[in-house]
């Protein structure tokens, strides 16, 4: 009887072989980083608004800080650095979503301005960006038929 | 040159291994084999405009070197064999394309060093007096074709490995005091379900225990009879699958058995996860270590088994399994 007599067998073996990533160890950096930055959200949430900014405006502030950190983190090669760590807790927030952007922009500069970057620079974000639009469009229907 | 058993062929001409040189990147240079390669590059870029180029810089430099090193002219060599990674294999064309020396360029994955040996070794039976074998691999331009941007935030699995980054190239000659090619054994393509393109080493075990096997048997020996046995990048976990599934099947392989990517990096301290892969971790690995352990007399059987993953990044999102494959090589003094 070997393990290689049937891929079935095999896959089962390897399963047992091969070892599985840390969850316990990700989830909790994934949580107190994720925390970290939304904090670091509301933050800047709470400044604005003691400026005397209205909720919207701030939202934006916040989304638009945010988004520029995390893409000026992607340039200067730390952002990676902190999703290696954080996991999920790094890309969940705007943050993963803008170094989704800015890091095949990167990549693909030697490409040229066009097909390098421009035509590249969504290979990540796009399927985000498709679905997710695509999504608000079917809810928002639904909420016109119903409500 | 004739066949022995069911895979196998035996290299009646002493075609010796003349000279090997091999170029690392900055990963591998902080490695436990550093002191072994030829260069150390600490710029991933070696100077140059983009990643692909500086891997074809760095096939070139390698074979430059192999070949100053065996004190032939180019005009001696008969033929290039060579590949990498890089669709249509654009590392060793644009690195050979000034060599003015006839080219083959071939692919068998990370399997190609092994492959390429196995070829010149033929090319050499058939006529040819010297041929030139080199490949490459690079972790940036690897990773932009096959996974995700460098500066992506992701994390990687424990299974994962690690693209060498750098090229090793060897000059084989029917004159020459040796270390001596004296069989080879072509691999068959092996594929056992294994979709997850983060575990190589364990779509690729198979797929070197056949050939592991089939060479054994087809030459008589037992694993004891080489020095040492050689994987080319399976792995950690690759590795340890190997020596379960040896076992299995009668071979006791864990005394003599090793693997290039286990050996290439210091997976502790470089965080490469399951080890070193790619065209050049078998390639500079052997070109820069195991060569030098022959020549100094420190071994003298060897049969190296370079493994290659057949997939690329359109089969992999198209839901396909892994199909594995392997060449073994002995070399000898």
């Amino acid at each position: 009887m070997s393990h290689v007599d049937s891929p079935k067998e095999y896959q089962k073996f390897i399963e047992k072989e091969s070892p599985n990533s840390p969850i316990v160890k990700n989830c909790f950096r994934a949580f107190w980083v994720g925390g970290l930055i939304c904090a670091i959200g509301q933050l800047i949430y709470f400044y604005c608004t003691s400026k005397g900014l209205d909720n919207t405006s701030s939202s934006t502030v916040v989304s638009i800080c945010l988004v520029g950190l995390s893409a000026f983190l992607t340039a200067i090669n730390v952002f990676n650095r902190i999703g290696k760590f954080a996991g999920a807790g790094s890309l969940i927030p705007i943050t993963g979503f803008a170094n989704s952007i800015v890091s095949p922009a990167m990549e693909y500069k030697s490409e040229g301005y066009v097909m390098g970057v421009g035509a590249k620079m969504f290979t990540v974000a796009g399927p985000v960006l498709v679905f997710g639009i695509s999504s608000s469009v079917i809810l928002g229907i639904i909420l016109c038929l119903f409500a | 040159m004739k066949k022995i058993g069911t895979n196998t062929f035996k290299l009646d001409d002493l075609i010796s291994i003349v000279s090997t040189a091999s170029i690392v990147g900055p990963k591998e240079s902080d490695g436990p084999l550093k002191e072994y390669f030829d260069k150390c590059v600490e710029d991933e870029f070696w100077g140059e405009k983009s990643w692909e180029k500086a891997e074809s810089k760095f096939i070139k430099e390698a074979s430059i070197s192999a070949l100053n090193k065996s004190s032939l002219a180019a005009t001696d060599i008969d033929c290039i064999f060579s590949g990498d990674l890089l669709n249509q294999c654009i590392s060793s064309t644009f690195g050979m394309r000034d060599s003015n020396i006839p080219f083959y360029g071939i692919f068998g994955a990370c399997s190609t060093f092994c492959e390429a040996l196995s070829l010149g070794s033929v090319f050499i039976d058939a006529g040819a007096n010297n041929v030139l074998c080199a490949t490459s691999s690079h972790f940036c331009s690897a990773e932009k074709q096959f996974r995700f941007p460098l500066e992506l935030g992701n994390q990687r699995t424990p299974n994962s490995q690690w693209t060498v980054t750098g090229a090793g190239s060897v000059v084989l000659s029917r004159n020459g005091k040796g270390p001596f090619i004296t069989h080879f054994t072509p691999g068959v393509i092996t594929d056992m379900g294994i979709k997850d393109a983060n575990n190589m080493g364990a779509a690729m075990a198979p797929a070197a225990l056949k050939t592991l096997i089939t060479h054994l048997s087809d030459t008589g020996r037992s694993p004891d009879y080489y020095d040492m046995i050689l994987t080319g990048d399976l792995g950690y976990v690759g590795k340890d699958i190997l020596i379960k599934l040896a076992a299995e099947q009668g071979y006791d392989i864990s005394n003599v058995y090793n693997d290039c990517g286990v050996l290439m990096f210091d997976q502790a301290k470089q965080d490469t996860h399951a080890g070193g892969s790619g065209c050049a971790c078998s390639a500079t690995v052997f070109s820069g270590y195991i060569y030098k352990l022959l020549v100094e007399k420190n071994i003298s059987k060897v049969l190296l088994i370079a493994t290659g993953a057949l997939m690329n990044a359109t089969s992999s999102q198209q839901g396909e399994s892994i199909p594995g494959i392997a060449h073994a090589v002995a070399i000898e003094l």
